[in-house]
């Protein structure tokens, strides 16, 4: 099967006073139909400018996409005339943020925000559109839909809002749908229900979803894939399972070991990465963990580590990649470690 | 007997909302915190968890005396601090600290560290103006920061060092209680474990008690010995913190547990989460009865109205778990734990 999106060799600087920030640096990726594809990595990871970039939304100047192909249905969204690109915006690749308050227009009621989206893309008229809107506020589960119409952004809570940006993402059916950290601004209870919802609607219309989040919660229980990101780049991509089971890079790795979860013994100390994220615009050289990294050696300082596929996805069909030296040899410890019973328990501390 | 360190009894915040009428009595009111009562033990660390808008941050902040009580107690050692004046709570202040959730907004930034530490032992007369520049240096190396760094911005830190000078202001005044609230969430994941270490080793150092607020349920398991469940505005569920992860037992703390995604993919296939239906009620508007009574997956097991009639009190069982619903014991409590 062809993937509906195909992310290749993305690269996105930014000209700023303190210099060239590589925000962006060579990530591909590609999404099937009906794939989830989870985009983890902290602030200043390039999984939100990455997303931007996908719907040609980089903010330009300072930023600059200097090199790569966004292939949607056979075409590079990078090479789209920008009236062929709106097009394509909120139609087949639509888009959902965090907040939904700064992303809802105050000025305008509920049901024109999505009503405009119909007139605009399928050229319906007020009437139709607007009883489009109300179904598809029904579909997100918003009580009420026809009164909705007329509500303002303000005069709904958080959790509505958000659903009110997701029924408006899917009311023409795209093919992929990019969440950037969705729930993020949202409560817990709130926030099980929409990622429910999108699960329901994925499995409805075979939505693929890029899903950008920090959460790794929220990856595990939604993500097909992951791509792990740092400074810029992918440092490694596996399925989900595989990921969380035997993580490849000391990143990836040093991560799931750092976060409390309700499994973990409480008294222990975490495994707390030391250090803090790479300032972009004065990378180390080599590998830019390197500095945070418990298995640094020279060889990481001289050069930037690639994506490389790990020995053994070679001998399976899972595509599991990362950009380490020493990568294989942490893999197969991982698995080795989940094999045991008892380095299970040690593994998952 | 010793009082408790911290003992709050029918802690009360009411805020005056919709403006006033022309004889000058507010139109309506949130009642933000109803009722909050706890103790909290030297050395000990209580967790205050909710979503917004269920009083957590204003039951802080109402004891800190940041908001006057509507009605209420909170005592220090046994002293009453509520109804105290500015100048009242001068002694007090040096005892009890808060630390921020933004450490971007929490420090000014024209200031050095230096004067940042300073400064409250200067307004507490603690400490000789020579002697002060010594503490400052004492601080940040307790907090592992590099003491040379004494004489930078605020903006020459990442956030999780600005959240580590956070701590160390709050604890210049050797504080008995540190009111944390949300000093993680503002932070880089894998920041946050750096944090929490050390919010743990300056406890076990200084004998320091903790009044934890936070959303992530994980954080709070991993830093309390106690926890407060809140409703709007409520302490719906009061437990240790083995007894709420494993067995939570009002029916809100069970819908919580279950939607906190875990990082782990196999468990999160297996679970079954209970998915609250609609939003939390405003605060100005409660519900009657149980407030949380509209969204209960258990509401069907009591009998009649009680529910929305009647709010149910927290309360000690027979098994001496401390829950507010009209229930015993949740459906099926055993089949339904948390998997530890």
């Amino acid at each position: 099967m062809s993937p509906v999106l195909d992310v290749r060799d993305l690269s996105v600087r930014f000209d700023t006073r303190d210099g060239t920030v590589r925000a962006v640096d060579g990530v591909s990726f590609a999404l099937e139909e009906g794939e989830t594809l989870g985009l983890v990595g902290e602030s200043g990871s390039g999984k939100s400018v990455t997303n931007l970039a996908l719907l040609g939304l980089v903010p330009s100047p300072p930023g600059v996409v200097e090199r790569g192909e966004v292939l949607f249905d056979g075409r590079d969204l990078l090479a789209l005339p920008p009236r062929e690109l709106r097009k394509l915006r909120g139609d087949r690749v639509s888009m959902i943020f965090q907040d939904p308050m700064t992303s809802l227009n105050p000025l305008l009621t509920v049901g024109r925000q999505l009503t405009e989206v119909l007139e605009v893309h399928r050229g319906m008229s007020r009437r139709d559109a607007r009883k489009k809107a109300a179904a598809g506020l029904a579909d997100v589960g918003i009580p009420a839909p026809e009164a909705r119409l007329d509500a303002y952004p303000h005069e709904l809570s958080g959790g509505m809002r958000q659903r009110v940006m997701i029924a408006m993402a899917l009311l023409c059916d795209p093919k992929v749908l990019i969440a950037d950290e969705p729930t993020t601004a949202l409560d817990v209870t709130i926030q099980a229900q929409i990622l429910e919802l999108l699960q329901d609607l994925q499995a409805k219309h075979g939505t693929a979803i890029v899903m950008i989040t920090h959460d790794l919660g929220v990856v595990a229980g939604m993500a097909d894939r992951v791509n792990v990101m740092y400074a810029g780049r992918v440092v490694e991509t596996a399925p989900t399972r595989d990921l969380f089971r035997a993580p490849a890079h000391p990143y990836t790795r040093a991560l799931l070991a750092s976060i409390p979860r309700l499994s973990s013994s409480p008294d222990e100390d975490l495994a707390a990465i030391p250090g803090a994220p790479p300032d972009l615009a004065d990378l180390p050289p080599g590998c830019a963990f390197g500095p945070r990294c418990e298995r640094v050696r020279d060889a990481c300082r001289t050069a930037v580590p690639a994506l490389a596929a790990l020995r053994a996805s070679l001998r399976s069909n899972a595509d599991r990649r990362a950009a380490c030296i020493d990568a294989d040899a942490l893999h197969e410890a991982g698995t080795a470690a989940h094999a045991a019973p008892d380095g299970h328990r040690e593994d998952r501390r | 007997m010793t009082p408790p360190l911290l003992e709050v009894r029918g802690l009360t915040k009411r805020f005056p909302v919709g403006g006033r009428s022309l004889l000058g009595k507010p139109r309506g009111w949130l009642e933000a915190v109803r009722d909050v009562s706890f103790d909290l033990e030297r050395g000990r660390s209580l967790g205050l968890v909710g979503e917004s808008g269920c009083g957590k941050s204003t039951t802080a902040r109402t004891i800190i005396g940041l908001h006057r009580a509507t009605a209420g107690s909170v005592r220090l050692d046994g002293e009453e601090l509520t109804g105290l004046t500015r100048r009242g709570w001068l002694p007090y202040r040096r005892r009890v600290q808060m630390v921020f959730q933004d450490p971007y907004a929490s420090l000014d930034p024209r200031q050095t560290v230096a004067s940042i530490l300073a400064e409250p032992l200067a307004i507490h007369g603690l400490a000789k103006p020579r002697d002060r520049k010594l503490r400052a240096l004492a601080l940040l190396e307790a907090v592992g920061l590099n003491p040379r760094h004494v004489n930078r911005y605020p903006h020459e830190f990442s956030g999780g060092q600005r959240q580590r000078i956070g701590v160390a202001r709050a604890l210049a005044l050797e504080p008995d209680l540190l009111i944390c609230d949300e000093p993680v969430s503002a932070l880089d994941v894998s920041i946050q474990a750096q944090i929490l270490n050390l919010l743990k080793e300056l406890q076990e150092r200084f004998g320091l008690a903790y009044l934890f607020i936070a959303h992530d349920l994980a954080v709070v398991r991993h830093l309390c010995d106690e926890v407060c469940v809140m409703y709007l505005g409520r302490v719906v569920e009061r437990a240790s913190r083995d007894d709420l992860f494993r067995d939570p037992r009002h029916p809100y703390s069970r819908a919580l547990l279950s939607a906190v995604p875990l990082a782990d993919p196999e468990a999160e296939a297996e679970r079954r989460r209970i998915v609250l239906e609609g939003d939390v009620p405003s605060p100005t508007n409660p519900p009657t009865g149980c407030a949380f009574h509209p969204r209960c997956p258990d509401r069907e097991r009591v009998p009649g109205d009680l529910c929305r009639a009647e709010c149910p009190s927290l309360r000690a069982r027979a098994d001496g778990r401390v829950h507010a619903c009209h229930l015993e014991a949740p459906a099926g409590a055993a089949a339904a734990r948390i998997q530890a």
